[in-house]
């Protein structure tokens, strides 16, 4: 559930954790700082941890938003965690071809593949 | 009225932007419109957004780094049936594109930032510097037939 003023909806179920953003477009750079501060949060209080990160809901996404995933990604391998991104539309996915960051990510076509990924 | 038609002025504009979201997020709807308007399909737009978005924020984190942050940057744009051209121009030093580094290269792929520039030349049809580095202009041209 997003509460307050959280830009995630973050659910918990099985030991896998899947997180979506309440905006479409992840453009602002105070909501990215946030974004990652709350990510962070997440993967510092787990143990074991396997996230899933959902862009179904997002439209747009800049590459600050970008540098934001490669911290989140840093944080989750520092942990010995596990984290695939799924459900990107193919506009936002070719961004991530572009950078060849679709190289460093394990992306995934649905949540429900990412959830099957998991070792 | 509660839905007005977008003026035939918003084809092209020149306009003092503001480190701001809701200033940012206002051009970025009226390009798209103007985009949409001239026939530019949605990946069209897609393309225009994101190199707007990028440029702007460019502009503030790296033309104004030393700038107060109330500076404004200026941005002209100009819609037309075959192309967009959009240009911002920062208060700044200038900088050399050419010094940039490229982010998809094994050593630089886990950094955080440095792919603006990489997204605006694989999004733009051309992206060019004036001499002194402060004002990038780049160029969509439509794509036939346009998705």
């Amino acid at each position: 559930m997003a509460s307050g003023d959280s830009r995630l909806r973050v659910q918990t179920e099985d030991g896998i954790t899947r997180v979506e953003f309440v905006d479409r477009n992840i453009l602002d750079e105070a909501n990215i700082q946030a974004i990652g501060e709350e990510l962070a949060q997440i993967i510092d209080n787990s143990t074991n941890l396997k996230l899933i990160i959902s862009f179904a809901n997002v439209s747009h996404l800049s590459s600050a938003a970008l540098g934001q995933l490669i911290s989140v990604n840093n944080r989750v391998r520092a942990k010995e965690g596990q984290l695939r991104l799924s459900d990107i539309a193919p506009q936002i996915y070719e961004v991530f071809a572009i950078t060849k960051l679709n190289k460093i990510f394990d992306i995934q076509e649905t949540a429900q593949d990412a959830v099957e990924s998991f070792s | 009225m509660s839905d007005p038609q977008p003026q035939p002025d918003d084809r092209a504009g020149r306009c003092e932007i503001h480190n701001n979201r809701a200033e940012i997020a206002a051009l970025g709807e009226r390009v798209v419109r103007a985009a949409e308007q001239a026939g530019f399909g949605e990946a069209s737009r897609f393309a225009v957004r994101l190199a707007l978005e990028e440029a702007i924020v460019n502009a503030f984190k790296h033309g104004h780094s030393d700038l107060k942050s109330d500076v404004p940057v200026r941005v002209d744009y100009e819609v037309l049936p075959d192309r967009i051209t959009i240009a911002v121009t920062d208060q700044g030093p200038g900088f050399d594109p050419n010094s940039v580094p490229d982010p998809t290269t094994e050593e630089n792929l886990t950094k955080t930032s440095g792919r603006g520039l990489l997204l605006m030349r694989a999004y733009m049809t051309t992206v060019t510097h004036n001499p002194r580095g402060n004002t990038i202009t780049m160029v969509y041209e439509k794509p036939a037939p346009d998705g």
